[in-house]
C-alpha cells in the first residue's frame, strides 16, 4: 500500500482539509458537518498507529516536505538540511497518540453540549480542528520555527474557543489574560529561535543539536524557550492562566486545552534532552524542572482545596498534576550524565513521568467532561448549589469516580501504576521530593472527596428534582475516556513495555535522534 | 558601536512592549504593547539575515558577481507578521466585547475572575 | 457609521478600484516579485477598508457581497490544500511542486541572471498564490464587517445587541 508512506502528514492533513471544508459541508446540513469532524480525527488515530508501528519495526520515522531528500548538496560537497520535515520518534508519536485520543473524545462530546441554537457552530468545529492540528503538529514537527507556527495555530485557534460563550463576560475575560500571557510567551520563543538561527543558520532541531556548543546566545535562547514553554504547560510560577482559561471555557475544549498544554510540555522536553541534550550543565537543568514541579504540585493543590467552583477546582489540580509530570522528567534529567544511576532510577522516574502525561490527558478529560455534563443539566458551575446529584445521574456519577479515584492514585486505575513509579525513582534520588509528592496526593484525594460529596452525594436540593442522564453522545465521549482509564490501570506492564518505556529511551537517546536525519558522515 | 545599532533598537522596542504591557491600564495600550514586542522580534529576525553589500534576494535580478541577503529569514517574518495580524485581530475582538460588557477599558475594574 | 462627505466618497469610488486591481497584481506576480498571497490579499481589504469607511457599513456590504465571502474563504483554503495533496499522489510528497519545469500549465523554466522574468513559471506557487489572496481578502473583510458592527451604540441595559439595523449610528 503506497499511501500508507504518507501517514506520518496525514495525521494532520485530514483534520485540516476537514477544517477547511466546513463552511461548505455546513451548507448541506449540519450532522454532515459534525460527522465529517469525528471521521477526521478517527482517521488520525489510526495514521498514529500505523506510524507508531512503523517507528517500532525500523526506528524513527522521518517525512520531508517538498522533495525525497532533505538535503541541499552544494558545489563544495557540503551537505545542509534545507526542507521542513517531520521528525517522529517514540516520544513524538506517543504524545500524538494521547492528543488524538483526546480530541476525539472532545469532538464527540460537542456534538450534544453544544446547542445547535447557540449558533455559530460552523466556526466553533472549525477552531477546534485547527487547535488539534496545532497540537498534532507542535508533537510532530522536527524543525524549531515550524514548532513555532503550530504552537501559534493551537494558541490562537483555543483563544477563539475560550471565548466561544460571548455572552458570559467572564470567559471573554479570561480569554484576554491568556492571549496577553501567552503571546508574550510565543514572542520569545521566535526570539529564541531567532538567537539560534543566528548562530547556526539552520532551523532543523536534529542540525542544531548535533552543532550545539554552548556560548552566551545559546544561554539565552535556552533560558527564554524553558521559561515561555514552562508558562505554556501551565508550571508554577507562571501559571495564572490556567485557572481562569481552564475554568471558562467549554467542557469540551478545556479536556482538549489539557492535551494542548501538554504538547508545550513536550516541547519543553524535546528542547532539553535533544537540543541542548549533555552539552549543557544537565545537573542544573534538571534540578530547575524538580523545583518547577515541587512548586507546582504544592501550589496547585493547596489552592484547589479553597475552591467553591468546580471547574476552577479541576483546573488547580491540573497544575498540580503537571507537577508530577516535571518532577518525574527532572529528575532523570538530572542523572542523564550518570550512566550507573541514568539505569537504576533516572529511566525510571523518567518513564513514571511521561506514562503520567496520558494519564492525566485521560482523567483530567474525564473529570472536566463529568464537571461540563453537570453544567448541562443545572446550569451552574457553584458547589454551594448542586447536591444529591447521584440518583439521577447515574453514568456521571460512576464516571466521576473512575476520573477522582485516578487523579488520587488508588488502585486499579492509571494514576496509581505512574504514580507508584515516580514516587520509588524518585525516593532513590531524594527522598524528601517524594515525600512531598505522596503528602500532595493526599490533599488531591481529599479535595475530590469534598467535591464528590458535595455534589453527587447527600439530600436532593430543589433544583436537581427534574434532572435526568445527559445526552448519549456525551456519555460516549466520556466512556472512551473511562475505558482507557480502566484499561491502563489494569494491564500498566504492557503500557510501559510498548509506550511509555521507549518514549522514554528515545527522549534519552541523543545521537538516534540527530542520525536519523543526517546520517552518520558529518 | 555603529554596527551595533540594529540591536540596540531592537532591545529597546521589546523593553517598550514589555513596559506597556505590564505597566498601563488602558486594554488598548496594552494591545499595542504587544504590537510593539512583535515588531521588535520581527525586526530582530530581518537584521539576522543582513550581510555587508548584499542586495535583495530576488531570482530575476540576482546579479553576477555580488552578495544577497539571505532570503530565509525574510520567510520566517512574513509568517511571524501573519501571526501577528491575527492576533491583534482576535485581541481587538475581545476588547470591543469586554467594552460592551463593561462599559469601561481601564483594568483595575474588569477583574470578575479572581482566587 | 454615517457616510462621508461627497469629496470623500468621490475620491474613494475613483480610487478604490485601482486598490483591488494592485492587489491583484501583487498576488498574481508573487513568483517573479516582491509580493504574493497575504501581501496582496491584505492590500485588496484595505480597498474595502476605504469603501467602509468612506460610505458607511452597510452600502459597503451590499457592494462587496459580505453574504458570500464565506464560501469564497473557504474555496481558497480548500484550493491550497487540494494542490497540497496534489503534491503528494502526483509527485513525491507533500507540498511537492508537481508542475514546475514540465512545460504545460505553469511550467516554464526560468532562466538565471537578470531578466524580466516569465509568467508563465514556477509551478503550483502562482496557484497557492491565487488561492491565499482570495481567502486573506475574504478573511480580513469579515474582521473588518464584524468590527463594524461592534461599533454600533449599546443600548441601555442589553449586552450585545448584535446585527440589528438601528437607524443611529455610533
Amino acid at each position: 500500500m503506497s499511501w500508507t508512506e504518507h501517514a506520518p502528514i496525514l495525521i494532520i492533513a485530514a483534520p485540516l482539509l476537514v477544517s477547511f471544508a466546513i463552511p461548505l459541508l455546513e451548507r448541506i446540513d449540519y450532522r454532515v458537518r459534525n460527522a465529517a469532524a469525528v471521521a477526521s480525527l478517527v482517521f488520525s488515530i489510526w495514521m498514529v498507529l500505523i506510524v507508531l508501528h512503523k517507528i517500532w519495526v525500523s526506528g524513527p520515522v522521518v517525512y520531508v516536505f517538498g522533495a525525497k531528500s532533505a538535503f541541499l548538496p552544494l558545489p563544495s560537497g557540503f551537505k545542509f538540511p534545507v526542507r521542513i520535515m517531520f521528525e517522529i520518534d517514540h516520544m513524538s508519536a506517543f504524545m500524538a497518540l494521547s492528543g488524538s485520543i483526546a480530541a476525539t473524545v472532545g469532538v464527540i462530546y460537542s456534538w450534544a453540549f453544544i446547542r445547535e441554537k447557540e449558533g455559530g457552530l460552523g466556526k466553533y468545529y472549525s477552531l477546534f480542528l485547527l487547535m488539534s492540528v496545532g497540537m498534532l503538529g507542535m508533537e510532530l514537527t522536527g524543525d524549531a520555527f515550524n514548532f513555532f507556527v503550530f504552537l501559534e495555530i493551537a494558541s490562537i485557534a483555543s483563544f477563539g474557543l475560550i471565548a466561544y460563550r460571548r455572552e458570559d463576560p467572564a470567559s471573554v475575560e479570561a480569554s484576554f489574560k491568556y492571549m496577553i500571557v501567552s503571546t508574550i510567551g510565543a514572542i520569545f520563543v521566535l526570539v529564541a529561535i531567532g538567537f539560534l538561527y543566528g548562530r547556526y543558520d539552520a532551523l532543523n532541531m536534529a542540525y542544531i543539536a548535533k552543532h550545539m556548543k554552548l556560548g552566551i546566545v545559546e544561554r539565552v535562547a535556552f533560558v527564554l524557550l524553558v521559561v515561555s514553554l514552562a508558562m505554556k504547560a501551565g508550571a508554577v510560577p507562571m501559571h495564572m492562566w490556567v485557572s481562569d482559561a481552564y475554568g471558562r471555557a467549554p467542557a469540551a475544549v478545556t479536556a482538549t486545552l489539557v492535551s494542548v498544554s501538554q504538547a508545550s510540555l513536550y516541547g519543553l522536553f524535546r528542547v532539553m534532552f535533544s537540543m541542548f541534550g549533555v552539552t549543557m550543565n544537565n545537573h542544573f537543568g534538571g534540578w530547575m524542572l524538580i523545583i518547577f514541579g515541587l512548586l507546582s504540585m504544592f501550589i496547585g493543590v493547596t489552592m484547589a482545596m479553597v475552591q467553591k467552583d468546580i471547574k476552577r477546582l479541576m483546573a488547580y489540580h491540573a497544575i498540580s498534576q503537571t507537577g508530577y509530570m516535571l518532577l518525574g522528567v527532572g529528575v532523570g534529567l538530572a542523572v542523564l550524565d550518570n550512566p550507573v544511576a541514568l539505569k537504576s532510577y533516572g529511566l525510571a522516574a523518567m518513564t513514571g513521568g511521561i506514562f503520567h502525561i496520558m494519564n492525566h490527558a485521560m482523567y483530567k478529560g474525564l473529570l472536566f467532561l463529568t464537571a461540563g455534563a453537570i453544567f448541562y443539566r443545572l446550569r451552574t458551575f457553584n458547589l454551594n448549589e448542586m447536591g444529591g446529584l447521584a440518583r439521577k445521574m447515574k453514568y456521571t456519577t460512576i464516571y466521576f469516580i473512575i476520573g477522582a479515584a485516578a487523579i488520587a492514585g488508588l488502585p486499579p486505575f492509571n494514576g496509581f501504576a505512574s504514580k507508584l513509579i515516580i514516587y520509588e525513582s524518585v525516593y532513590k534520588f531524594n527522598p524528601l521530593l517524594s515525600v512531598v509528592a505522596m503528602v500532595v496526593s493526599v490533599l488531591t484525594l481529599a479535595s475530590f472527596v469534598k467535591v464528590f460529596h458535595s455534589a453527587f452525594l447527600g439530600p436532593e436540593i430543589s433544583k436537581v428534582k427534574n434532572v435526568r442522564e445527559v445526552p448519549r453522545s456525551m456519555v460516549i465521549g466520556m466512556g472512551v475516556m473511562a475505558v482507557i482509564c480502566v484499561l491502563f490501570g489494569l494491564f500498566p506492564g504492557m503500557v510501559v513495555k510498548y509506550l511509555a518505556g521507549p518514549a522514554a529511551a528515545s527522549l534519552v537517546n541523543h545521537t538516534a535522534y540527530i542520525s536519523s536525519v543526517i546520517g552518520g558522515g558529518m | 558601536m555603529f554596527y551595533d545599532l540594529h540591536y540596540i533598537t531592537i532591545v529597546f522596542l521589546i523593553a517598550l512592549g514589555i513596559y506597556a504591557v505590564m505597566f498601563q491600564h488602558n486594554l488598548i495600550k496594552i494591545a499595542i504593547g504587544i504590537d510593539i514586542l512583535e515588531s521588535g522580534a520581527n525586526l530582530l529576525l530581518i537584521v539576522l539575515g543582513y550581510r555587508n553589500g548584499g542586495v535583495a534576494p530576488i531570482f530575476t535580478m540576482a546579479p553576477q558577481g555580488k552578495t544577497m541577503v539571505l532570503p530565509t529569514p525574510q520567510a520566517l517574518t512574513l509568517t511571524a507578521i501573519v501571526i501577528g495580524l491575527a492576533t491583534t485581530a482576535l485581541m481587538l475582538s475581545l476588547i470591543v466585547m469586554l467594552y460592551r460588557h463593561y462599559g469601561t477599558l481601564d483594568t483595575r475594574e474588569i477583574r470578575r475572575l479572581k482566587g | 457609521m454615517k457616510p462621508m462627505s461627497k469629496i470623500v466618497r468621490t475620491v474613494a469610488a475613483s480610487i478604490g478600484w485601482f486598490v483591488f486591481v494592485f492587489g491583484i497584481y501583487v498576488i498574481v506576480h508573487g513568483h517573479l516579485t516582491p509580493g504574493g498571497g497575504f501581501q496582496g490579499g491584505a492590500v485588496m481589504a484595505t480597498g474595502v477598508a476605504l469603501l467602509i469607511v468612506a460610505y458607511g457599513g452597510w452600502s459597503a456590504e451590499k457592494c462587496v457581497r459580505k453574504e458570500r465571502l464565506p464560501v469564497f474563504e473557504s474555496a481558497g483554503l480548500l484550493t491550497f490544500i487540494l494542490l497540497a495533496f496534489g503534491g503528494a499522489f502526483l509527485g513525491v510528497t507533500f507540498f511537492f511542486n508537481f508542475l514546475a519545469n514540465k512545460g504545460g500549465l505553469f511550467g516554464d523554466t526560468l532562466p538565471v541572471g537578470i531578466n524580466p522574468g516569465i509568467f508563465n513559471s514556477a509551478g503550483v506557487i502562482p496557484l497557492m498564490n491565487m488561492g491565499v489572496g482570495m481567502e486573506v481578502l475574504a478573511g480580513i473583510s469579515l474582521i473588518l464587517f464584524a468590527m463594524f458592527y461592534g461599533t454600533k451604540k449599546v443600548r441601555e441595559g442589553t449586552c450585545l445587541a448584535d446585527n440589528e439595523k438601528k437607524e443611529e449610528d455610533a
